[in-house]
């Protein structure tokens, strides 16, 4: 059992609060991401976790056990860091080792999980170069391996791959999850990429301002986010936020949206709550459609809009095509050659995607 | 093709230039060692007859072994060998300590960060700049409650507690430059306060340490003032013992001897120089230049 629980935990630096009561859950097993810009508090949070840092408010359990004071070697964890911080004198097998010499045990006992380690990472042959020697991949497997062999209830990473080109970055990103579904160990991992989230996560949590925005499975996330922040945070290109005016007859909720130099246009079908539908009618509300929800008109059922295109970008497998929509810019993604710039072009909606979200809160509406 | 050639003919004119003024710096600048060297491998009478600058007529290594046992300081005529002793005793521990020192310092300052821990630095830092003179009387007040006035121990500890300014400041500067996460994988893998310093971080630091010791030794090594004020007689380094037997003399004025002393109370911090000092560039420059 090696569960975290992260329970209204605080930290403040003086009068300045880094982390505001910041509760987050997860169970045996669990991928948490901590995902957000830099500045959120994120870092700050897994390095609490790791008892690098002090606890303000609140409690951290690791495995059900209270940490809050105990000291890093004693929480049964193991970190992974943004630059490595392999030991620059010793060698890879040194450094990997240097844990389980400090906690005394014998030669044997340390070549065997060395070894294992070193093989299950696939780094066996370097283990008697010095991190200067190793590229940064090879350094990021000697981290990991550095941390697989302390048998942890709970690994940490802090950006491991932040410091990688982006070829390296895809491939260790794939390693680390089948690392992760090999060990079936807890993780919690801190990124301000969102495609590392959404690739790996069991958990997503979206942070800002040391506020935890949003806690749920990456695919929630994407499909429901919780407010305007997340939805533009998470998916690339980003989910449109479109302003528009709610228009309810019976069970037919209607966005009225404005496209400029033309009469408004209507986006009908958007799935809501009766309750909702009936406090939000005729209000300014926002708008969220994600780019690979708008689809060329073909005739066919499904709210239609008219738009002058103002830039096409392919991409190969599908083009972008930026146009205006309610005052401002909109990306759908469209298969490729379907539009051309400076033309009108008839969209359709897969409105059953649609997240309306409160125009002054900016929180979603259900 | 003439132009370039008339080119790379001014190139050369402007090195063969470089190379002449510095060869004349070098000559100005070497003239008084060549002088301290002929002279201290001449006998005294070859010296009053009037060549200084030449090479010596007769070759002959009295005036060193007169500077190293013979000469006389005050009233013993030991020569420089026991003050020499003096000098090592006095400087080993010295450096050792005040680089010891300065490197846990310096640890602190930067991976054990405490609030006021710059504040702390910035006084340190005050250190440095204090002129010798200014801290001679309360140095010999301090020196005279703990009993240890006029002795090797206590030149030892002022020699130490006025180094802990530089060293912390060279150690701080050089830690500085090392990332924190280091400290933190560290401390995750279990390891204390010492052990991270003794296993992770003083590993790294060899060109610090070199340059620390470098320095501290040719401090202290050279230092007259604090020898002079808080040592006597048998117990004094050898600078001030250099200093009696070149001002102190009855009859002729013994050149040959006085040049072969200064010789010898030299060779210390030209060989540390030789031996490390490589080290030296590479480790004041260490951190400038990040990449």
């Amino acid at each position: 059992m090696s569960t975290l629980e992260i329970d209204r935990v605080r930290k403040a630096y003086g009068s300045l609060e880094v982390l505001k009561e910041v509760s987050i859950s997860i169970g045996t097993g669990d991928f948490l991401v901590l995902l957000g810009p830099s500045g959120c508090g994120k870092s700050t949070l897994l390095n609490m976790i790791a008892g690098l840092e002090t606890i303000s408010g609140g409690d951290i359990r690791i495995a059900g056990r209270v940490v809050n004071h105990l000291s890093p070697k004693d929480r049964d964890i193991a970190m992974v860091f943004q630059s490595y911080a392999l030991y620059p004198t010793m060698t890879v097998r040194q450094n990997i080792e240097f844990g389980m010499k400090i906690r005394g045990l014998s030669q044997a006992e340390r070549d065997k999980s060395v070894k294992t380690a070193a093989d299950l990472l696939q780094i066996t042959h370097l283990l008697d170069r010095k991190p200067s020697q190793l590229s940064g991949g090879q350094r990021q497997r000697v981290a990991m391996g550095r941390a697989i062999v302390r048998q942890p209830k709970l690994f940490l990473f802090d950006e491991p791959l932040s410091n990688l080109d982006a070829k390296l970055r895809v491939d260790m990103r794939t390693e680390i999850k089948r690392l992760h579904q090999r060990l079936g160990t807890t993780i919690v991992y801190v990124t301000h990429d969102q495609i590392e989230a959404m690739t790996l996560a069991t958990r997503v949590a979206v942070m800002k301002d040391g506020v935890v925005q949003h806690l749920d499975e990456p695919q929630s996330v994407y499909d429901r986010p919780a407010n305007v922040y997340v939805a533009r945070f998470v998916g690339s290109p980003a989910m449109n936020i479109v302003p528009g005016v709610l228009e309810v007859q019976g069970d037919n909720v209607t966005a009225k949206v404005d496209i400029a130099g033309k009469p408004p246009g209507r986006i009908t079908g958007i799935p809501l709550s009766a309750e909702a539908a009936r406090k939000y009618a005729g209000k300014k509300v926002l708008v969220g459609i994600r780019p690979e929800n708008f689809a060329v008109a073909n005739g066919g059922s499904g709210a239609m809009l008219a738009v002058t295109v103002d830039v096409v970008e392919p991409t190969g497998p599908d083009t972008l095509v930026v146009f205006h929509l309610g005052g401002v810019e909109v990306t759908a993604r469209l298969p490729p050659k379907q539009v051309d710039a400076g033309r009108e072009a008839a969209l359709s909606i897969d409105t059953s995607k649609i997240v309306l979200f409160d125009a002054d809160t900016e929180t979603r509406i259900d | 093709m003439a132009e370039a050639l008339s080119q790379s003919g001014k190139a050369r004119l402007g090195r063969l230039a470089i190379y002449a003024c510095l060869l004349a710096v070098a000559l100005v600048y070497l003239m008084p060692l060549w002088v301290m060297v002929v002279t201290s491998l001449k006998p005294l009478d070859e010296i009053y007859g009037g060549s200084f600058i030449g090479l010596p007529q007769t070759v002959t290594l009295d005036a060193w072994r007169a500077a190293w046992s013979q000469a006389c300081i005050g009233t013993e005529c030991t020569g420089l060998k026991p003050y020499f002793v003096n000098s090592l005793l006095m400087v080993i521990p010295s450096v050792i300590l005040s680089t010891g020192i300065g490197a846990i310092n310096g640890y602190i300052l930067t991976k054990w960060k405490f609030p006021g821990a710059n504040f702390v630095f910035g006084l340190l830092l005050f250190g440095c700049f204090l002129p010798y003179q200014a801290v001679l009387i309360p140095m010999a007040r301090t020196l005279g409650i703990l009993g240890l006035a006029g002795s090797i121990p206590g030149l030892i500890c002022v020699h130490v507690s006025y180094g802990i300014c530089f060293t912390t400041l060279f150690f701080r500067n050089y830690f500085v430059s090392l990332p924190d996460e280091l400290t933190k994988a560290a401390m995750v893998d279990g390891a204390g306060f010492f052990r991270i310093f003794w296993s992770v971080i003083l590993p790294t630091s060899i060109p610090i340490i070199v340059v620390s010791c470098i320095w501290q030794f040719t401090q202290i090594w050279n230092d007259f003032l604090f020898g002079v004020s808080f040592t006597s007689g048998a117990s004094s380094p050898i600078t001030v013992a250099l200093n009696n037997i070149v001002n102190v003399t009855t009859g002729r004025k013994q050149y040959n001897v006085d040049m072969a002393a200064a010789m010898i109370a030299a060779i210390p911090t030209l060989f540390v120089y030789v031996v490390a000092g490589r080290y030296f560039v590479r480790g004041l420059t260490a951190g400038a230049v990040k990449g």
